[in-house]
């Protein structure tokens, strides 16, 4: 039995795949909906929560997340329905995590300290850009103005907010980029997600990118410097990367995302929610089906699940390390170890050290393995150089 | 048994989609060769499928029996020629088999490139040509002006060309008449010595070898003892018959006759085209003249990707060989890339044709070495070693001088590209033989190395002309000049699997370009890599590919875990398609692409 992942804390993730505007970069599994038969959404959550409840058996929760879609649309009731079931199945930890993903367009005082008053702890909040010509090359339906104030009122009402911003973005230079990321870190959020724009297939930016449309990308070089300013200028405001894309004042790093880089267990629930569990010593991987209706149709015939498979040594071990190594923390090579039956090869180690890449340091603990700076930069190539020549 | 007077031989030239396959099947339709039951698809195009995937360029034949307007029947026979310079030698032997042509073109289109290619081989083998104008059902037909395109570009009279729509069956009865009429009838004597042509030959999963044959002299019958003059073996005939298109046997093959033997022959390898078939007693005492050997003229080596995969790998080559008696093989060892073979090939087509069966009928991934010809190293102690991997170079200082085989190259090109054809000849270190005028289109000779042109040469010369050249070589012996051989550092550590030989005037920029080209080929590595060119320990040419600077997801989070899972199994799966030299990952394309030059 992988005591570790059990170890790596436990939390709830809860789907809400609807927004108001589908934005043209976006790949989540989010709908534009015109209704939303919001009793049946709360009736099925909580009787996910029941059935998986039943599977996992009584376990401290330590985290609950909101995320879509635009989970700021949900009814605060639905919210409060939610914690209060996932509360009344597991175990709640004292200092719980109930974090919130709001959308600056849907934000209204009111549904805020609802939101609240449900039990929420921690907004994130899709603020994306603080350009508003460069918000509407995203398809954003908010200006920097509105998402200003949402942040206040998030700020006035949450211990803790974050927010996210997309940079790398079309024509967006050095200059660009620092400005508005000072910017941003005087908004005295404690945590911040900032994300390199990615073209993903299947989008609407993906298909202009196909058709070279999609002009002022970044290159390759421009991409890593804009990567570096990011770290340069958050260290030096006290908001350091924990995480290949997340900053934060030291004690406020998402928990919940920290289960997943830590590759802890979590239930998932909601269409395209995916879980890791680990019942009597089996690790399993759990998913959903993407559509909402089809979602809806299977929990009601019984199971959110369209698919439950376990997760043999080697690919725990390999998700460890994809997932670990974004941590500026980095991974236990000992567990890597028990995990894979596998040790990860000396020689890359220390070729990669020597390059600059990684850094091995001994802890009380025993011995970590973390990618540095520039590593994180290239992290794709690091972990895949580590995994081809582990044996 | 039919009399000579009433045979008639033919060969079909035309440029791709003007026509061939459907007049071939409008005249084996019109004489009822086939039922209209069987005449469901074309015949020919059976062959285009075969000409496509086959690595001999297959003559198919067809007999036809026509009972013309003066009453008489007469035999036609119909062989027909793809037409590439890798097999020129088999298309030369088949065009020989043959007393005439029909030469199709389009007369919407005109004369294009591949027509030309092909009726320079029917001239050449002294064939009587009828130009037939096809597609005249076409409002765009213009027959007035194509006629007066062939007499100007090919120089034949086109005054009686005959109209034809080979898709509304117009003018069909009046082309039987001419190949009867004004095709010759093939010379030969029934009581001279057997002596007949091998044409071509294939390997058929019931009956073993089968055996295409042009009767010259003497008659051929079932169960007769044949000698292959080539190499003395001794056959008994099994079977023997003509296409009509499907098999039929006969009970004898005379002078003029074109047909199939098959006799428990069990490699084509021991067939050669080009070779003469005589009875084992009161044979013929010497040979049909022409006879080449094939040999192969362009080398590389293959190598596995996988490693596990060379059993399999030898497996596949020792099948392919016994169908194709052009290609060579012997087993090769490379520090960088392991067990792999040695090939020999007629050409690039042929190399390019069986490395594709290999990875798509074996399914086995390869990694192809640079091509590279036969070069002859004299020795100082005098002895004279052939080269056919420039890996293999002995140490400079025990040789005498290189010398490299010569082409001789003729091209034939519209005038608004004889500049860049001139050009392209004289980057490639050729020396002008002649440029004349065939009708009003220039005709050039070269003298060419073969080394400059075995690699890309043919699709230079395509993209120069956009297609509009044509273009054919044969080999005119071997001459000294200062061959040198360069290596390819990749890291610092050579890469032996792309070294080449080179002239030493072209070592620099060759090096320059084969540094470029692997700077993009070779993807960006967490290190910066040197990639150099190198003569003897002279480094002449340098690039650096620089570090890699970013490669990360951005996003992700708890659902991610699956995706990024797959796509590390893809990259792992990616790395073993890559060999590794020295810490680098050089991409399989590489190795080819890397020798292209883009000028
Ligand atoms: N209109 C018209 N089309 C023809 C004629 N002969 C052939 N075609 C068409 O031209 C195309 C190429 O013919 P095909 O016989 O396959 O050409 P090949 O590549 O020379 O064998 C086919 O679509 C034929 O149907 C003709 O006389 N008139
Ligand atoms: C699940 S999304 C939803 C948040 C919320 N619906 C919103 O849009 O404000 C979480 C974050 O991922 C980021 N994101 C989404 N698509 C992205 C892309 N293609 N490239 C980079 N970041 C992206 C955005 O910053 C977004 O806030
Ligand atoms: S980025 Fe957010 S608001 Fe936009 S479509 Fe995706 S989930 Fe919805
Ligand atoms: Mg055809």
């Amino acid at each position: 039995m992988d005591v570790e992942s059990v170890e790596g804390g436990f939390g709830l993730y809860v789907h809400w795949p609807f927004c108001a505007a589908k934005c043209p970069y976006c790949d989540f599994n989010s709908h534009v909906a015109k209704v939303v038969d919001h009793r049946a959404w709360v009736e099925s959550y909580l009787s996910e929560i029941k059935r998986i409840s039943s599977e996992t058996g009584p376990r401290v929760l330590n985290t609950i997340f909101f995320g879509g879609g635009t989970p700021s649309l949900m009814e605060p009731e639905t919210v409060a329905a939610v914690i209060d079931a996932a509360r009344a199945a597991w175990l709640p930890a004292n200092d719980m995590e109930i974090t919130l993903e709001a959308n600056p367009g849907s934000v209204e005082a009111g549904r805020f300290a609802a939101f609240r008053q449900a039990g929420v702890n921690r907004v994130s909040l899709g603020v994306q850009a603080l350009h508003d010509p460069d918000l509407r090359r995203l398809g954003r339906i908010h200006s920097v103005a509105e998402a200003r104030t949402a942040f206040d009122i998030a700020r006035n009402t949450f211990d803790r907010v974050s927010f996210d911003l997309i940079y790398a973005r079309q024509d967006q230079s050095r200059e660009d980029w620092r400005r508005e990321l000072t910017e941003a870190l005087s908004m005295t959020a404690d945590h911040l997600s900032l994300y390199q724009l990615t073209v993903e297939d299947g989008t609407v930016f993906g298909a202009r990118a196909a058709a070279g449309h999609l002009r002022g990308l970044p290159d390759e070089d421009l991409g890593a410097d804009l990567y570096q300013i990011t770290q340069d200028l958050c260290e030096a405001r006290g908001l350091p990367a924990y995480e290949v894309s997340n900053h934060a004042v030291p004690g406020s790093e998402s928990r919940h995302n920290l289960i997943y880089w830590h590759a802890g267990d979590w239930a998932g629930i909601g269409p395209g929610a995916h879980g890791r569990l680990t019942i009597n010593g089996q690790r399993f991987a759990t998913e959903t089906a993407k559509a909402p209706a089809k979602w809806l149709k299977d929990v009601h015939t019984g199971s959110g699940y369209s698919d439950q498979t376990t997760i043999s040594g080697n690919d725990q071990a390999d998700e460890y390390l994809i997932m670990g190594l974004r941590l500026t923390e980095g991974i236990e090579p000992a567990r890597y170890a028990r995990l894979s039956g596998q040790h990860l090869s000396a020689q890359t180690i220390a070729h990669l050290s020597d390059l600059g890449l990684i850094a091995e340091t001994s802890t009380p603990a025993g011995l970590r393995l973390a990618a540095t700076r520039s590593g994180r930069a290239v992290l794709n190539a690091v972990i895949a150089e580590l995994a081809a020549t582990a044996g | 048994m039919t009399e000579l007077s009433h045979i008639r031989n033919f060969s079909i030239v035309a440029h791709i989609d003007h026509g061939k396959s459907t007049l071939a099947d409008r005249l084996i339709q019109s004489t009822n060769t086939v039922s209209e039951r069987e005449m469901k698809e074309q015949l020919l195009d059976a062959m285009d499928i075969e000409r496509e995937r086959g690595i001999t360029i297959k003559a198919n034949t067809v007999r036809i029996e026509y009972i013309a307007d003066n009453g008489e029947l007469y035999v036609l026979n119909l062989i027909d020629t793809p037409g590439h310079v890798d097999f020129a030698y088999e298309v030369s032997r088949s065009m020989h088999a043959v007393e005439g042509s029909l030469l199709v073109v389009d007369s919407t289109q005109g004369v294009e490139a591949q027509t030309l290619a092909n009726v320079y081989q029917a001239i050449d083998a002294d064939h009587d040509i009828i130009p037939v104008l096809n597609k005249i059902d076409l409002p765009a037909s213009e027959p007035d002006r194509v006629r007066e395109q062939i007499e100007d570009v090919i120089g034949i009279d086109a005054s009686d060309a005959l109209l034809v729509s080979a898709k509304s069956g117009i003018g069909i009865h009046e082309t039987l008449e001419a190949i009867v009429h004004r095709l010759p009838a093939p010379v030969g004597d029934r009581d001279a010595p057997l002596k007949a042509m091998l044409v071509d030959s294939w390997y058929d999963p019931y009956l073993g070898v089968v055996v295409l044959v042009r009767i010259m002299d003497g008659v051929m019958k079932k169960n007769d003892r044949v000698k292959f003059m080539r190499n003395g073996t001794i056959h008994q005939i099994d079977k023997i018959g003509v296409f009509r298109p499907a098999m039929q046997d006969v009970a004898e093959l005379g002078p003029g006759e074109i047909g199939f033997i098959t006799a428990s022959i069990k490699q084509v390898r021991d067939t050669k085209v080009g070779d003469t078939i005589t009875h084992e007693k009161k044979g013929a005492d010497k040979p049909l003249p022409g006879f080449q050997p094939s040999i192969p003229v362009v080398f590389c080596g293959l190598f596995p990707v996988d490693s596990a995969e060379f059993e399999d790998l030898r497996d596949a080559i020792e099948k392919l060989a016994l169908n194709d008696a052009s290609f060579s093989f012997e087993m090769e060892t490379s520090a960088a890339l392991g067990f792999g073979f040695r090939c020999g090939f007629l050409g690039l087509l042929h190399l390019e044709v069986i490395r594709d069966r290999l990875e798509r009928e074996y399914d086995i991934d390869l990694i192809t070495t640079a091509p590279s010809v036969v070069y002859h190293i004299f020795m100082k102690d005098g002895t004279m070693q052939e080269l056919h991997n420039p890996a293999d170079m002995p140490d400079l200082t025990y040789v005498d001088h290189v010398e490299e085989p010569r082409i001789k190259a003729t091209i034939m090109v519209p005038d608004e590209y004889l500049g860049d054809v001139l050009k392209l000849c004289q980057d490639r270190r050729g020396i002008q033989m002649e440029l004349t005028y065939a009708g009003t289109r220039p005709l050039v000779v070269y003298d060419l190395p073969l080394n400059e042109v075995v690699f890309d040469f043919y699709d230079r010369l395509k993209s120069v002309t956009k297609g509009y050249a044509s273009f054919d070589y044969q080999l005119i012996g071997y001459r000294e000049d200062q061959l040198v051989k360069m290596q390819i550092l990749v890291n610092d550590e050579p890469v032996d699997a792309l070294s080449m030989m080179v002239h030493r005037d072209r070592a620099e920029m060759r090096g320059r370009a084969m540094c470029e080209k692997l700077k993009d080929l070779i993807p960006r590595h967490m290190f910066k890599i040197p990639i150099q060119a190198a003569i003897g320990g002279k480094v002449i040419a340098r690039e650096t590919l620089s570090a890699m600077r970013k490669d990360v997801t951005a996003k992700c989070y708890g659902g991610d875990a699956t995706r990024k899972k797959k796509l590390l199994e893809k990259q792992k799966a990616g790395k073993k398609k890559m060999r590794q030299f020295g810490k680098v990952d050089i991409p399989q394309e590489a190795f080819i692409s890397a020798l292209k030059m883009d000028s």
